[in-house]
């Protein structure tokens, strides 16, 4: 497992500069240090660590759920409380655990998928992090002060509305999505400019890891889709807190607009949850199946077709409102093409894994079982893309078994096997194979017993979002089966958080590159120096650690005394300039805090916002002072 | 061991679904028993069985992958370019293309079969003679009101749709509040009740009987009772059934329900409920004219008895709770005449 040599040729005696480099990139201590890192590595581990503690939450969530609907006429919630935990359940799932899990893995893991140090704005990179931890944190606030939202994840206008929804529950949801779609934009602007401008030299565009394709992708849609999202929130939330009619119908305001306006946004967002993934399923496939991907043009193109298509289709969410017909055909027409990109990245894994040499290890466990499940759910989508089937499915538990099959089975598999794959560089240490295995198959077998017998369900009238059913209603079987099904899917859970903790302890040691794997990340020492590479690696060929030893090559001439990268151009990645990251900082998160007593004051008094801006104004203005240039300090 | 397991997911799929098909219900999807329904029930079974044969190559081949690691391709050296022979990845290029031009073309058949059964299921409702309902959804009841050119037969009603058999039947959807929708799975699909807005829908029934429906669209705390029936009957039978619904309420004849009626009236209930032929004119509640014709109390929630009924009255927020209906204060010597009251009004 350890590297019988440094995966890149280094230079004599360099002990001194690599000295220097620490001494540059290290951080600051103490507490106001800890709150003012800026390595990616950092910034990257707390996204995934919260977002995986809010993937807890809302798991636990979900399991209220399943227990309120195992038997007919149920007592246990009442409907006050179903209704706002579903709500919550579907908010945290959505905004503050998929979206930001895929940012956070992609902070961690694209500068070093890249061959770089850092992604291109660092502070940024703190500001969008504390932006998603002060959202959920004000969520919460929410739900513990018995404020919690209760019109559902996408609070549709009237019943959100302040007639039918008074006090301030959907005001917590509505500003919620202010910060996280912040944090999610500032993500997205600095993953793009990562990927454009900071590639090791050599990485021209056709070899770019798939995984940073699909993080490209994504990000240019997180860019169009989320001001949507913000825009139906914002204009829902001064409807409620400032007497504004936008989507009150009583007052000529249009609900349908909020509708078109949210879609917009929450169909690209499935795409921007289970794009990355896809990109976890190629890095697997090809480090665990030791073969060049099939077909990466192919896979390239499809996942930027996947990002245009995903804008034309929102509206297979509305089709019960009653739109023409003429253009709900093309709603269909364009639903349906999605299949086609999606099918044509399934023949390109297939036929990468058939004439792979397999290493039947976990990661690769969860990329069947993603085949298997993806598949199935991208099947009931095309169903559903058809408007006449559509009205059958539509706001069904036919339709909530499609949307787990296909975020569960596309993204939250393909993540299970990203841990497993990624975990040995995050820690240093492999996760135990055996215990993963266990969890792989709970896990799948949990899964298709929770979600499969909500297809027939919903077949069999069973609509969404009710608190209960009676029992001539005959659902009652299958929704205990799904809630059995449930319990074992939280079983699956624990197994992992058990083998995470244990082989954090105990785990073989892992080395730097213990799958023998093909992308730059695996070059770097595990876990990562907050520099990540002693000299910047340059990339020969698609798969740079897959070129014999000999052909390997490095930068050198950066300087070591500061935090310098190298920037690339474009469509080559040829050396440009160098180019100095900023340092620690403690701005981005006082920044933060400004921002957020806007946001949340804003709630409560609009004039909040003026505090808020004056706060941030200042905040601002620090964060951009300028400071003299190394070579002149005294 | 993963062949087998996800064999058996495999087998299910197509398996539970004609199980259930079989069982039979009177809120089912997948139980037709209307032109609208039935063709999209038709369109239904050849999406899924087509679907589940693309489903299963699809397994199929991704499984094979495993049967194929021990044998043949070991031959390849692969560790030195981690890439098979110029030969093999031509021949695979070759499969791909065949895979994606028949995604394309099976996905075309879908959506013109998808397009199709729109456009007839749209022509459905050109025809003429049809039945004219406007419902209107609230939080958490149906308000039914057949039309008709002459004002003294319109009818409305609650929470109970009537319709003949064979005949047309367009619902005009309205909402007083919130979005409501409008499901009877055995007839058609949805369609959503948006206040400000009339949304429309065709239906029909091929056969008599009673079948479910249900608000699909998220509405506040009791969306989960907010069902309605739709009782297809003959045309003689649907014609009786009206001209009895049009005349206003009986007066009672026997003393406890003329006390019963005196409770009615002397009460809140006339603020929010009307009884046509007495002095109740409400109109935010059901009407209760014939309410002892309907199959359900509240939506729905509880079967039409005396003892529902009283429960209901007595503490309607314990049966439903968050529904709009005030609890009314009533002597214990009342509560029994007004339930026979009532219960009266056929």
């Amino acid at each position: 497992m350890t590297q019988p040599q440094p995966v890149f040729a280094t230079t004599e005696n360099h002990a001194a500069e690599l000295d220097q480099l620490k001494r540059s990139w290290r951080h600051p201590p103490g507490i106001t240090g800890w709150l003012s890192f800026t390595t990616h590595q950092a910034i990257g581990m707390r996204y995934i660590i919260t977002a995986f503690i809010f993937l807890l939450i809302g798991g636990i969530e979900a399991l209220l759920v399943r227990f309120q609907l195992a038997y007919p006429n149920s007592h246990f919630l009442g409907p006050d409380r179903y209704n706002e935990i579903f709500t919550i359940h579907g908010t945290t799932m959505m905004f503050l655990f998929a979206v930001p899990m895929m940012e956070g893995m992609a902070i961690y893991l694209v500068p070093l998928m890249l061959g770089t140090r850092n992604v291109a704005f660092p502070r940024l990179n703190a500001f969008g992090y504390w932006m998603y931890l002060f959202g959920c944190i004000f969520l919460y606030w929410g739900i513990f002060s018995n404020s919690a939202p209760d019109a559902g994840w996408f609070s549709y206008p009237p019943l959100a509305g302040p007639q039918f929804d008074p006090g301030k529950r959907v005001d917590f949801w509505c500003q919620m999505i202010t910060w996280t779609e912040v944090s999610a934009m500032c993500v997205a602007a600095e993953l793009i400019a990562t990927i454009f401008k900071m590639r090791a030299p050599g990485m021209s565009l056709n070899r770019i890891p798939l995984y940073c394709w699909s993080m490209l992708v994504q990000s240019f849609m997180v860019i169009f889709a989320m001001p949507a999202v913000m825009i139906a929130s914002s204009m829902l939330l001064v409807d409620r807190t400032s007497g504004t009619n936008f989507v009150n119908p009583a007052e000529g305001g249009d609900p349908i607009l909020y509708q078109h306006v949210f879609w917009f946004f929450g169909h690209p967002e499935v795409y921007i949850i289970f794009i990355p993934a896809l990109g976890f399923v190629s890095s697997i496939i090809v480090a665990h199946g030791r073969r060049q991907i099939f077909g990466y043009p192919a896979l390239v193109l499809s996942l930027v077709a996947n990002g245009f298509v995903a804008f034309g289709l929102w509206v297979h969410h509305m089709f019960a409102t009653g739109l023409p017909q003429i253009g709900e055909a093309y709603f269909t027409a364009a639903s349906m093409m999605i299949a086609i990109t999606s099918g044509v990245q399934i023949f390109c894994w297939i036929a990468t894994l058939w004439t792979g040499r397999l290493r039947m290890t976990t990661a690769l466990h969860f990329v069947f079982g993603f085949i298997a499940i993806f598949a199935l759910g991208g099947l009931t989508g095309v169903m559903l893309a058809a408007v006449p089937l559509d009205l059958q499915a539509h706001d069904t538990f036919f339709v909530v078994a499609h949307f787990h099959y296909v975020l569960i089975g596309g993204a939250v598999f393909p993540l299970m096997g990203a841990f497993y794959h990624w975990f040995p560089k995050m820690t240093g240490r492999l996760l135990n194979e055996t215990l993963g295995k266990w969890n792989f198959w709970v896990l799948f077998i949990g899964f298709n017993l929770t979600f499969f017998p909500m297809h027939i369900l919903g077949l069999k009238g069973m609509t969404r979002r009710i608190y209960t059913y009676p029992t001539e209603m005959g659902w009652g079987p299958l929704n205990l089966l799904a809630t059995y099904g449930a319990c074992i899917l939280a079983l699956g859970g624990v197994m992992f958080i058990a083998n995470v903790l244990r082989s954090r302890k105990v785990g073989a040691i892992a080395g730097d590159n213990p799958w023998d794997a093909d992308s730059l990340e695996w070059a770097a020492s595990s876990p990562p120096e907050n520099y990540n590479f002693e000299y910047l690696p340059v990339a020969t060929s698609r798969y740079p650690l897959w070129v014999p030893h000999e052909d390997r090559a490095v930068v050198t001439g950066l300087r070591n005394d500061r935090r310098e990268v190298l920037s690339t151009t474009l469509m080559d990645a040829q050396p440009h300039h160098r180019y100095v990251l900023p340092g620690p900082s403690i701005w981005p998160l006082l920044t933060a805090i400004s921002v957020s007593v806007g946001f949340a004051g804003s709630v409560f008094n609009n004039w909040y916002i003026v505090w808020g801006s004056v706060l941030t104004g200042i905040c601002l203005i620090a964060w951009f002072w300028p400071r003299r240039p190394l070579e002149l300090k005294p | 061991m993963s062949a087998a397991k996800t064999l058996v997911i495999t087998l299910c799929f197509s398996g539970l679904l004609t199980l259930s098909a079989c069982a039979g219900h009177q809120q089912s999807a997948i139980d037709p028993t209307g032109p609208q329904s039935g063709q999209i029930a038709t369109l239904f079974w050849f999406f899924t069985f087509l679907l589940t044969a693309i489903f299963i190559v699809v397994l199929a081949l991704a499984l094979w992958t495993l049967m194929r690691r021990h044998r043949g391709i070991e031959q390849e050296p692969l560790e030195i370019t981690h890439l098979p022979s110029p030969a093999t990845e031509t021949k695979l290029a070759r499969i791909v293309t065949v895979a994606t031009i028949a995604s394309v073309i099976i996905l075309f058949i879908l959506l013109v079969s998808s397009v199709v059964t729109g456009k007839s299921i749209a022509d459905l409702s050109t025809r003429k003679n049809a039945l004219v309902i406007e419902l209107t959804g609230n939080q958490w009841w149906w308000q039914v009101q057949y039309d008709n050119p002459d004002a003294s037969r319109i009818l409305i009603t609650a929470n109970e749709i009537h319709i003949p058999v064979g005949r047309p039947v367009e619902i005009l959807g309205r909402s007083n509040d919130v979005i409501h929708s409008f499901w009877v799975p055995n007839l058609h699909g949805k369609r959503d009740l948006i206040p400000s807005r009339v949304t429309n829908e065709w239906i029909e029934a091929d056969q008599p009987g009673a079948f479910r429906g249900q608000c699909a669209e998220f509405c506040g705390l009791q969306h989960a009772h907010m069902s309605l029936w739709v009782i297809a009957e003959p045309e003689a039978k649907f014609d009786s059934w009206f001209n009895a619904q049009l005349k206003p309420a009986l007066a009672p004849s026997d003393p406890a329900r003329q006390r019963g009626q005196q409770v009615f009236l002397n009460h809140e209930c006339i603020f929010c409920h009307s009884i046509r032929g007495t002095a109740a004119a409400g109109q935010v509640a059901p009407d209760l004219t014939h309410f002892a014709s309907r199959r359900g109390i509240a939506a729905n929630t509880l079967p039409n008895n005396l003892g529902n009924l009283g429960g209901w009255i007595v503490d309607p927020q314990s049966v439903k709770p968050g529904n709009h209906m005030a609890t009314v204060a009533l002597a214990s010597q009342d509560l029994q005449p007004l339930l026979e009251y009532l219960e009266g009004l056929q």
